[in-house]
């Protein structure tokens, strides 16, 4: 997941904030880094679109939906990739492989765009 | 090491695990036929025949569908239904059921097979409940084993509980729907257990086609997010669980968006949000474990957990807010009436006056379920002694559709599954035990030392602890009573197991247990059998009785009606009836209606309700604005049919009353004691009220003059019947049943015969749709 939108209120928080950051970058794998941007990347394209359907209009109700969805499923399937070719998560995932999981993902990401396209309007 | 009987001993591993899948396979084939065989009764009791009410307007939708294509169905605005309005079929159904038997119809006639629409719609019920038996045995087979499987595909394949909405002719989305219910369940489970990205979205492709074909998904959008959020407060979140499910919802709710009947619900509706609010929290829970992998100082801890609530506390007031803003509908009535049954009586009685609505009567529970009632606990106790994630995922299931199924008759339909896998758990693990031919050691020396085992492992089963012992002492893992059966066979796996010295000895301990399953479980059979046959197999199109010979004699009224509708009348024929039969008109005698059992639009159902509750002079410009050409009444006072209209003219008056409380009073039609008669005590409003006049008109005459017996209410009518003034009978079937009244001037010729008084015990079957007498399953012996 992401790295950011940790609620950094006070000082000692920014201090964690400081060494989270530090650990994460120190702690995780390149792959897994390439992932995180994807992630980042859909937080921030969904952010706009959500911003944009409040500030701005609804008006295609299905299209922002479609358009929304997309990226918030597209998110959860990247992460979900994130976590299972994680290889702190071996363990937890015996029966899904890395391969496996970027089959699963890619399945998952042709079924939903199926869908975000039926919905676009 | 001893066994309780012999076991073969040559036999390599291999072979038993093959013929082991074979049995399995042959097993499973033959449930699907006895499930498909035993559906069949309706099809050879009476006739290839759409039963009830709700699927002759499926049946009919899919002859457009399968006529004119899909784009046609789908843009289908019908104006002969809610005349004057028409309704908007395409964007007011759940069209799984019909685009699937169309997708059938299509498939049997690229293949050169022409079989009759009607017969793909009659046969899809029972096709489906084969499917459904595998459903449930792959289900079972994660909660425990194979074993376990075969019972619940059993059970369900044969259970009362699901044969009722799934009988050959009995074209309803329950049909289909129990499949898929089971199946999403199926593979969110197995999503659940391996972490799996693909079951994820298998279970949300199923689940769009569920939500696609029954507005039951409900329980699906809910179940789901209940078990994910339980497994997160027991604090056993897992990333495996979050893959599941943020997959099957992210996936599952844009693709529920789909189907145009449900359209923004599932964002916008309270019933939705939970799975909503449970996604978000898996989010925040899931990121949060990752931080929590990165630092471990103590202090950032607590802040993580503070933050984690402070968003879960955010969100469920933001959820208040947008629900006060109206953002987000509240709760539905239907909802209500889940939690206070007294609810719909008193805002909604069309939703109180369906049979099906009413709470469920405790015999209906063992006329359902049989064994498997007091089955069903012990397999959710034993659920709690593993307690697996997917066992939790049963318990909750349990609990929640026993309390449905309490509140709502016909959702005795969504426990009825859930009774046949906790009871296969149930019955399979004491099949295990008592077939586990281990033979335990009577030896006090190594008993003292066993039970400082046992005791030690905290283990609180004693031939489960056996099991587990033996399955230790073989180094492939042992799964089920086969493996035993086959680590005790080859030997030489039990060299150091000798202290099971808790267990069952002898042959004759076993034999009385296992008997004794297999008679409950013949009997379970017996009583499924004569459940199906005599109950649930009534199209309730045709009824049954017997002649005094034993004969069976067809009571066929209802088509003899709307056959004569159709040849007698123009195709523009407006027919007024209660909304029961609205599908059934359209179905069957292929004219327009003013109401039916599509509901949507109270008031207009109310208008034909005050129109049945007033008098002729009130009544008359009604049917005039609404264009009636024929009033239909239903009538079973001469054969003792009790599903009439009479008996459901209270609901008529409740339901107008509700929109003209100052003209329609339901005190008015009771007598002065309170009493609900038709006799000659009757209340004068009573006696004039259009649907009493139509239904004891020249009712008398039957009785050369005298005073008739009305035998559904036992009661004698008025010596003087009611006239009529300015409607007039055209056609009264041949037991009475159905009458119709031209409300203008001319006149058809009427032909009654008197009927045979022998045609009394008829099977009425329980689905009489807004029968208020509830649901009097009046079965009487046939033979």
């Amino acid at each position: 997941m992401a790295p950011k939108s940790t609620p950094a209120s006070s000082e000692t928080a920014f201090n964690a904030f400081n060494t989270l950051w530090k650990a994460y970058r120190d702690g995780t794998s390149d792959r897994l880094k390439f992932i995180d941007s994807f992630l980042f990347f859909l937080m921030l394209s969904g952010i706009v679109q959500f911003a944009y359907c409040i500030l701005v209009s609804n008006f295609p109700y299905n299209a922002f939906l479609a358009g929304f969805s997309s990226t918030v499923g597209q998110f959860v399937l990247a992460a979900s990739l994130r976590s299972q070719v994680n290889p702190d998560n071996k363990d937890e995932f015996k029966d899904v492989s890395p391969e496996r999981a970027f089959a699963d993902f890619a399945l998952g990401s042709i079924v939903l765009h199926f869908f975000v396209y039926n919905f676009l309007g | 090491m001893s066994t309780a009987y012999p076991i073969p001993s040559d036999i390599s591993p291999a072979t038993v695990k093959n013929t082991a899948s074979l049995l399995r396979i042959v097993a499973l084939s033959l449930i699907s036929g006895a499930a498909i065989a035993s559906r069949l009764f309706a099809v050879i009791n009476f006739e290839s025949i759409i039963h009830e009410f709700d699927p002759w307007f499926n049946y009919r939708a899919t002859r457009v569908l399968a006529a004119k294509g899909f784009y046609e169905f789908w843009n289908w605005f019908d104006p002969t239904a809610w005349y004057p309005l028409g309704r908007v079929v395409g964007g007011t159904v759940y069209p799984g059921l019909m685009v699937t038997s169309g997708v059938i119809y299509n498939i049997l006639h690229f293949l050169n097979l022409p079989v009759d629409i009607r017969n793909v719609c009659v046969l899809l019920a029972p096709g489906f409940s084969a499917l459904t038996a595998w459903a449930t045995y792959m289900f079972t087979k994660e909660m425990k084993d194979e074993s376990a499987g075969l019972l619940a595909a059993a059970f369900i394949g044969i259970v009362p509980g699901y044969i009722s909405r799934s009988v050959a002719g009995s074209y309803d989305n329950e049909a289909i729907a129990i499949f898929l219910l089971m199946f999403t369940f199926y593979c969110w489970i197995k999503a659940l257990k391996q972490g799996s990205a693909l079951f994820g979205t298998i279970a949300a492709v199923f689940y769009f086609y569920m939500v696609a074909a029954w507005g039951g998904y409900v329980f699906i959008t809910n179940m789901i997010p209940l078990h994910a959020l339980v497994l997160v407060l027991m604090g056993r979140f897992s990333d495996r669980l979050y893959v599941a499910y943020s997959s099957w919802y992210a996936i599952g709710t844009l693709a529920s968006m789909q189907v145009p009947f449900v359209g923004f619900q599932p964002v916008s509706t309270s019933e939705h949000m939970g799975a909503l609010g449970v996604f978000g929290l898996l989010q925040i829970v899931a990121f949060a474990q990752l931080v929590r992998t990165h630092v471990s100082s103590q202090q950032f801890q607590k802040l993580l957990f503070g933050s984690v609530v402070a968003i879960g506390v955010l969100g469920f007031f933001s959820f208040i807010f947008l629900t006060y803003k109206g953002k987000i509908a509240p709760w539905t009535g239907r909802f209500y009436s889940l939690w206070d049954t007294g609810y719909a009586k008193k805002y909604i009685p069309i939703i109180a006056s369906v049979s099906e609505h009413q709470p469920t009567a405790w015999p209906s529970f063992f006329m359902d379920l049989q064994f498997l009632i007091f089955l069903f606990p012990a397999g959710v106790v034993l659920c709690f002694r593993e307690l697996r994630d997917e066992h939790l995922f049963v318990i909750i299931y349990a609990v929640m559709a026993s309390y449905f199924a309490g509140v709502m008759v016909r959702l005795m339909l969504t426990l009825t599954p859930v009774v046949c896998v906790a009871s296969a758990v149930a019955l399979s693990t004491l099949l295990d035990t008592y077939i586990d031919p281990t033979e335990p050691v009577a030896d006090d020396d190594t008993r003292s030392e066993a039970d400082s085992t046992v005791t030690s492992n905290g283990s609180s089963a004693p031939s489960k602890k056996a099991k587990k012992a033996a399955a230790a002492a073989v180094s492939a893992p042992s799964k089920g009573p086969l493996s035993d059966l086959v680590a005790a066979a080859t030997g030489s796996a039990h060299a150091g197991t000798g202290n099971i010295t808790t267990g069952i000895f002898g042959l004759d301990s076993r034999g009385v247990v296992v008997l004794n399953v297999v008679f409950m479980l013949m009997f379970f059979v017996f009583h499924c059998t004569w459940v199906t046959s005599n109950a649930y197999s009534s199209p309730s199109v045709v009824l049954a009785s017997t002649n005094p010979d034993g004969s069976q004699h067809i009571i066929d009224d209802f088509r003899e009606a709307y056959y004569w509708l159709r040849q007698n009348t123009p195709q523009d024929a407006v027919v007024m009836s209660w909304w029961d039969y609205g599908y059934q008109i359209a179905g069957m005698a292929d004219r327009p209606t003013l109401v039916d059992n599509n509901t949507w639009n109270n008031t207009h159902i109310a208008t034909v309700g005050k129109a049945m509750s007033s008098s002729e002079e009130v009544a008359y410009p009604i049917l005039r604005k609404h264009d009636v050409d024929y009033v239909l009444v239903i009538f079973g006072g001469l054969i003792g049919y009790s599903g009439d209209d009479i008996n459901k003219f209270l609901w008529m008056v409740r339901i107008a009353q509700g929109v003209w409380p100052e003209e329609i009073q339901e005190p008015n039609y009771f007598t002065s004691q309170g009493e609900y008669r038709i006799d000659d005590r009757a209340s004068q409003t009573m006696k004039d009220s259009l649907m009493y006049k139509m239904s004891y008109y020249r009712f008398n005459e039957l009785f050369g003059g005298n005073p008739g017996t009305d035998r559904v209410r036992q009661q004698q009518v008025p010596k003087e019947g009611p006239t009529l003034d300015y409607l007039d009978e055209a056609f009264t079937s041949e037991n009475w049943i159905v009458s119709l009244f031209p409300s203008l001037s001319y006149l058809a010729p009427h032909h009654f015969f008197r009927s045979t008084s022998d045609a009394s015990n008829c099977i009425c079957s329980r689905n009489s749709d807004s029968d208020f007498v509830s649901m009097s399953l009046l079965v009487l012996p046939r033979w």
